[in-house]
């Protein structure tokens, strides 16, 4: 039963995480319908920046600040002047993120080295937080609770604010939207730019546990993607459940048939797309 | 189904002008050059020539049918594993790892085609992207059988093996290169035949095609198969010229690359991919003679590539057809 507890809270510490990084992805599919190969470059370029700034300052919040500001805007000029000129064409908007993502694996492998590093936990976060048998580490339990916060956000902006009225109808009908009057571009912009701050959000705080390392960039994609697909592309509701549910199954497999990592996916996955191709909550 | 010249559209068609001399030049080279090259460029031709089948391969799913897969290095590397698991593991003839590989690369097309056949555009990309990636974690972590990390080494020479009376670079390379041309015709025999019209009347207008009565689910899925079959028997012959296999045969890099060398080259056109096989290899190669930064340097050509000729290099300058 400790054992169960134990794995469960370490799922839901996976399916946090995965939701930092899952719901930018698929608010950019959303919207401008890219399938974002560096969006895991977001997430590494995070932990590498808050690296930085927490040497220098000492501070895991300085460094999540920094760090969401920093890719934020490199995401923002990535959308800016290489993806949207090709709106229309959604390959080479892939191959662009491709390269763009080659890029930031081997800049980042320039600047801070190849040695893969851990951030160092915050003083107020550390130990661990005990409840008769199960023992759990406090800053685990304050990522959930930090992803918990961000979701419940998302959904208030998407729900209930003038943007999300405007966001949702640009998820509906692009070309509607903008013949209201929306500015598909801009709202474009700042989505893939909120993506990324997300991501890279999501790399300081999985910082202390998963670290940095040239590489996690395309270790954590796939799970990204597999959260999309599941929970379906463009829905924020749908990357909710579709974190839970991979954080879970991924977690439990390592644990349960280490061998078979990544491939517990595959179960869940088909089983999704012979039932539902669009995914959970997707639209065709 | 307007198709007004199905010559044009498989690129040998309408030569003429720098298209001509290219392919003069790299048939030339690819002819004769192992004869007086060294043992380094031969090794170079053979990767290109077997890396250029795997382009074409893909070239039927992504730029006949227009479906993108982004998984496509799977077929490859699992005929491979095939290959190694076989002769190391089981201590197989030659014939059965042959074959074995490319039946276990086509079983999985055969399966995996199940799942993605019926979506198109992005969905496909993401899927074939997600699919490829359990495939590569299955090798990277099922150590028993694939060794994990470090892969699989000790596959025996292609030619002692099938027991040849030759040894060496260049009778290996000519090998390859016949299993290349064998290939390479019957893929151009595919794509020009009624079933490939088909494929790329469904790329074109799939609606148009389903109330033509055509069934483009079946369609789109022996695509993939074929496509599948192809990539495998490249990845048996890779196995064969390597002697050794890992993981990063079928990561996502290695299936991004593939998708470059088509979209350089230019999709849909049988003959672009072989151009955009030779470039990256040529380029791989040389790059990392110079500079430790190779993996950014190819960064910049995927964008530089995008920026310069979207539609690949074979079409620069052509107005679009077929």
């Amino acid at each position: 039963m400790t054992y169960l507890i134990t794995q469960t809270l370490n799922g839901l510490f996976s399916a946090a995480l995965l939701f930092l990084i899952a719901s930018g992805l698929t608010l950019a599919f959303g919207v401008m319908k890219i399938v974002n190969i560096a969006h895991g470059s977001f997430y590494m370029l995070g932990v590498y920046v808050a690296y930085t700034v927490v040497l220098r300052t000492g501070s895991l919040l300085l460094g999540a600040i920094v760090a969401i500001l920093v890719v934020a805007s490199v995401g923002f000029v990535m959308q800016r002047f290489f993806l949207r000129r090709f709106g229309s064409d959604p390959l080479a908007q892939m191959m662009m993120t491709m390269g763009f993502a080659l890029m930031f694996r081997d800049g980042a492998l320039m600047i801070w080295g190849g040695d893969p590093f851990t951030l160092q936990y915050p003083d107020l976060l550390r130990g661990s937080l005990e409840a008769g048998e199960v023992v759990f580490p406090l800053y685990r339990l304050f990522v959930i609770f930090v992803a918990a916060l961000v979701g419940l956000g998302l959904w208030m902006v998407n729900d209930h604010t003038l943007v999300g009225a405007r966001l949702r109808a640009t998820v509906d009908d692009p070309e509607m939207a903008s013949a209201t009057g929306i500015n598909v571009a801009l709202l474009s912009g700042l989505v893939f730019a909120a993506g990324a701050g997300l991501a890279a959000f999501g790399g300081v705080m999985g910082g202390p546990i998963l670290g940095g390392y040239a590489g996690i960039d395309f270790d954590l994609l796939p799970l990204a993607f597999v959260v999309v697909i599941i929970g379906g592309m463009g829905s924020l509701k749908g990357a909710l459940i579709g974190s839970i549910v991979v954080g879970m199954i991924d977690n439990f497999g390592k644990a349960l048939v280490p061998e078979l990592s990544y491939f517990t996916l595959f179960a869940p996955m088909v089983i999704v797309l012979a039932l539902k191709p669009t995914g959970l909550y997707g639209r065709a | 189904m307007a198709e007004p010249s199905p010559r044009a559209a498989t690129g040998f068609g309408t030569l003429g002008g720098w298209r001509l001399g290219l392919v003069i030049v790299l048939g030339l080279v690819f002819s004769v050059g192992p004869l007086v090259a060294s043992t380094y460029w031969v090794g170079l031709l053979t990767q290109m020539v077997i890396l250029a089948m795997l382009a074409m391969s893909l070239d039927i799913l992504l730029g006949y049918t227009g479906l993108p897969s982004l998984g496509h290095a799977a077929f490859f590397g699992v005929a491979a594993y095939g290959v190694a698991v076989l002769a190391t593991g089981y201590g197989a003839g030659f014939w059965v790892c042959f074959l074995g590989g490319i039946l276990i690369g086509t079983l999985l097309a055969a399966a995996f085609g199940l799942i993605v056949s019926h979506v198109r555009d992005v969905y496909f990309l993401m899927i074939t992207l997600a699919l490829g990636m359990v495939l590569w974690g299955l090798s990277y972590r099922w150590i028993p059988v694939t060794g994990g990390d470090n892969g699989i080494s000790g596959i025996p020479n292609l030619l002692a093996h099938a027991g040849l009376p030759f040894e060496g670079g260049v009778p290996f390379y000519y090998v390859t290169l016949l299993v290349f041309t064998v290939c390479a015709l019957v893929m151009r025999l595919i794509v020009r035949s009624p079933f490939g019209l088909t494929l790329r009347g469904i790329r074109e207008n799939e609606g148009r095609m389903k109330s033509l009565g055509f069934n483009t689910w079946l369609h789109c899925y022996v695509s993939y198969v074929i496509s599948g079959a192809f990539a495998s028997v490249a990845g048996v012959v890779w196995a064969y010229y390597n002697g050794f296999v890992s993981p990063t045969y079928l990561d996502l890099t290695a299936s991004s690359e593939l998708f470059l060398m088509v979209t350089l080259g230019g999709p849909a056109t049988l003959i672009g991919p072989v151009l955009g096989a030779t470039a990256i290899v040529l380029l791989k190669n040389v790059m990392s003679a110079y500079t430790a930064r190779w993996l950014f340097v190819l960064g910049v050509v995927y964008i530089a590539a995008i920026l310069g000729a979207p539609r690949g290099v074979w079409n620069l300058g052509r107005r679009r057809s077929g």
